[in-house]
């Protein structure tokens, strides 16, 4: 009796109550984002990982469309009529553009699937995450930032994935412009542009994307791949000159496309 | 410049709307002049229309300076209509507003008693036959005709045929008298129309402090919903108006995506509207009536719970939705939907969510092709500069935010016309689009606007970035 009433005690109970329903990292994520790409899937256990935080970062401020179309391409390849909530401040129009929704439907996306949410400041781009994080029924949060986000501090990363593993709302963090720093997410990655397989004619070609794993709560980081987006399969596949990071001359991309196609 | 009004001293002093103020300032030495403001007027007229919804829904306007009432069958709820002028009295003496009212059958005989009545009479039949003729308000020469040949009261009007009035002035002033005397219908134009439900509280007591108000609110959104649900409707507009005991009244209102039956999501949105007011409900002397309109209604049948629970989320995306408009404003939380045009930037709409836009189908990509429209679009386009191997050729390299960019691959030109048929002037220039990748793989969409037959230096922009 005396022993419960004492303070220390009670916090003692507390803590071992919170170790015992699991905690924050060990609770099992209920189901995964995949990317269609089997080899890329597999290496990081299934996908990304829906209810948790993702962080992609442009590895460059011209790399902002290939990290933003990324993000949007893995919540938007799920099936059904979830919708993609993406918030963004005013200013990202001037600075990366409007998301152009024929262009998301040329890649195989539905556009009416998106709900734009445009916040004046930082502030409440953070306070507008943070009531969407806690709605359930989305495919995704997209919230976009540019430059350096003080904001965001670990407090407020922290806050932001808790709300999310609550409510089962994956949550992608894009940051632009912007150096990687320590945060809560579940994996961080790097995305930037990749040369794409010439077509006849020397046209570019399918959208490809290099990405590197930063960082991976479940696992050795560090990992680089290069991936190509299919739209008829609606998924991502193996870029056809994967490991070639020196740009081969144009006619021999031509070549292997012509050899592919017959 | 002339006096467009005067006050009751200046009245006294010989003073007359209407006089060059050269003239008054030679008169009267010490004049106060104040700058004529016909918008504010409206715009104070108008808020006082608003603070006089008090007393009945059916306010209408009679500018510049003038409010018809339609009290009918409510004029009880103020102690008759002696109590109910009382209040209007009272409440506009404490605005500092000098008031001539009156009372009668109908709007025009009311209007023309309340402006023209100069000698009492036992009752209004009476009383509006010793107006003078100014009160129908014809032609000055038209009214001085009429002083003119003896007929100096709208009473010795009416005693002659009508048919000789018309003959001679026009069937304009047949009409004007005919309305006056209540012959022929004087429709009010009102400035708001009554919303279809309403709940509304009246206080003996003001109401002194805000956050009681918003519980009389939530009352008041419990009992509109009640009727409501007897009506098979939801509601999209909800305004709730703070009647404020010095006469005036502010009115705060909300929407939503989809019709509701739902006060704690009403009452939320009301809750998040008030945080973000930038100037917040002041209850000044304190709230005397709070009324809760719902002027927007549409169907909505009972609802049934989805097994699977499809139905809840979707309601939970659409009110995280209006709760985001409430907060941000309308604008600012929005679906895409395709325009039918060619021209890029106005291929896409961005419409409010809170309309709920119906969707509409978009082009389908093609199979085994590239898409050729960019993620990201700039609206406007950026300039950039270019370097092309010959003038009307594809770009070799360009400079975008002050780095080059060297071109590896190109696709191109696809041509975009104006649109010639919708604008005289053949709608503008025509546009070489390019679909490029540079030596760092990033893919951008540039186009030169006008061909070089249309223009001799066309300039070069980028509009657009792939993924």
């Amino acid at each position: 009796m005396h022993e419960s009433s004492h303070p220390l005690a009670g916090l003692r109970k507390r803590i071992a109550r919170i170790a015992a329903s699991g905690g924050f990292e060990s609770r099992p994520a209920e189901g995964w984002l995949a990317s269609g790409h089997a080899r890329f899937d597999d290496a990081i256990g299934g996908g990304l990982a829906m209810g948790r935080t993702h962080e992609f970062f442009a590895a460059d401020a011209l790399d902002a469309t290939s990290a933003a179309a990324f993000a949007a391409l893995v919540a938007l390849r799920t099936p059904g009529k979830a919708p993609l909530i993406w918030l963004r401040t005013s200013d990202a129009d001037k600075r990366s553009g409007h998301i152009y929704a024929p262009g998301i439907a040329e890649l195989g996306g539905d556009p009416d699937r998106l709900l734009l949410v445009e916040a004046a400041d930082p502030k409440m781009l953070l306070a507008c995450a943070n009531d969407a994080i806690r709605c359930a029924g989305s495919a995704a949060v997209i919230v976009e930032s540019w430059g350096k986000f003080p904001l965001l501090d670990l407090t407020a990363g922290r806050r932001l994935a808790l709300g999310a593993r609550d409510a089962g709302t994956t949550l992608f963090m894009l940051r632009l412009n912007s150096v990687p720093t320590p945060s809560v997410a579940e994996t961080r990655w790097s995305v930037a542009a990749a040369a794409s397989r010439g077509l006849e004619a020397d046209a570019p070609g399918a959208p490809a994307f290099d990405l590197e794993l930063l960082r991976w709560r479940g696992g050795p980081a560090g990992t680089r791949w290069r991936l190509d987006w299919n739209h008829d399969e609606q998924a991502f596949v193996e870029a056809a000159l994967s490991g070639a990071l020196l740009p081969l001359p144009a006619r021999r991309a031509m070549a292997s496309h012509g050899a592919a196609a017959a | 410049m002339r006096l467009a009004s005067v006050d009751a001293a200046a009245l006294a002093v010989g003073l007359r709307p209407g006089m060059p103020l050269a003239d008054a300032r030679a008169q009267v030495g010490a004049l106060a002049v104040v700058p004529h403001d016909p918008v504010l007027d409206q715009d104070w007229l108008d808020r006082l229309a608003q603070g006089c919804a008090r007393y009945t829904p059916l306010v209408a306007l009679d500018a510049p300076d003038g409010l018809i009432l339609d009290i009918a069958g409510g004029e009880h709820l103020f102690g008759g209509e002696a109590g109910l002028v009382a209040d209007v009295e009272m409440r506009f003496a404490r605005l500092g507003m000098t008031l001539r009212h009156a009372l009668g059958q109908t709007a025009d005989a009311a209007r023309a008693l309340a402006r023209y009545q100069v000698r009492p009479a036992p009752d209004e039949a009476s009383a509006i036959r010793r107006l003078p003729v100014a009160a129908l308000e014809l032609e000055p020469e038209a009214t001085t005709a009429l002083v003119r040949a003896g007929l100096k009261t709208i009473g010795d009007l009416a005693s002659r045929p009508m048919a000789n009035l018309a003959a001679r002035f026009g069937a304009d002033a047949a009409m004007a008298l005919r309305r006056i005397l209540g012959d022929a219908p004087s429709p009010l134009d009102p400035r708001v129309t009554p919303p279809p439900v309403a709940a509304e509280r009246r206080f003996a007591e003001p109401l002194g402090s805000s956050t009681h108000a918003t519980k009389i609110l939530a009352e008041l959104a419990a009992e509109a919903i009640e009727e409501l649900a007897e009506r098979d409707k939801g509601g999209r507009h909800f305004r709730a108006t703070f009647f404020r005991s010095d006469g005036l009244a502010r009115t705060i209102a909300i929407e939503t995506g989809h019709p509701t039956r739902d006060a704690d999501l009403v009452m939320r949105l009301f809750a998040e509207r008030m945080d973000s007011l930038a100037d917040p409900l002041d209850p000044g002397f304190g709230f005397d009536m709070i009324r809760l309109a719902v002027p927007r209604l549409e169907a909505l049948g009972a609802s049934q719970l989805k097994l699977e629970g499809g139905a809840v989320k979707d309601a939970a995306i659409d009110e995280l939705a209006d709760r985001l408009a409430t907060r941000l404003g309308r604008g600012r939380v929005r679906r895409l939907r395709p325009a039918d045009t060619h021209i890029p930037e106005q291929a896409q709409l961005e419409l409010p969510a809170i309309d709920a836009p119906a969707p509409l189908p978009w082009q389908a990509p093609e199979a085994g092709e590239p898409p050729t429209r960019p993620f990201h679009l700039f609206d406007p386009p950026q300039p950039i500069e270019v370097i092309a191997e010959v003038p009307d050729g594809p770009p070799q390299r360009f400079r975008w935010r002050r780095a080059f960019h060297a071109i590896r691959r190109y696709e191109g030109p696809e041509r975009i016309a104006a649109e010639w048929w919708r604008r005289r002037d053949n709608g503008g220039l025509t546009r070489d689009y390019y679909r490029v990748e540079d030596a760092q793989g990033r893919r951008f969409w540039l186009f030169r606007h006008g061909l070089y037959d249309e223009k001799p230096d066309p300039r070069w922009y980028i509009h657009g970035v792939f993924a």
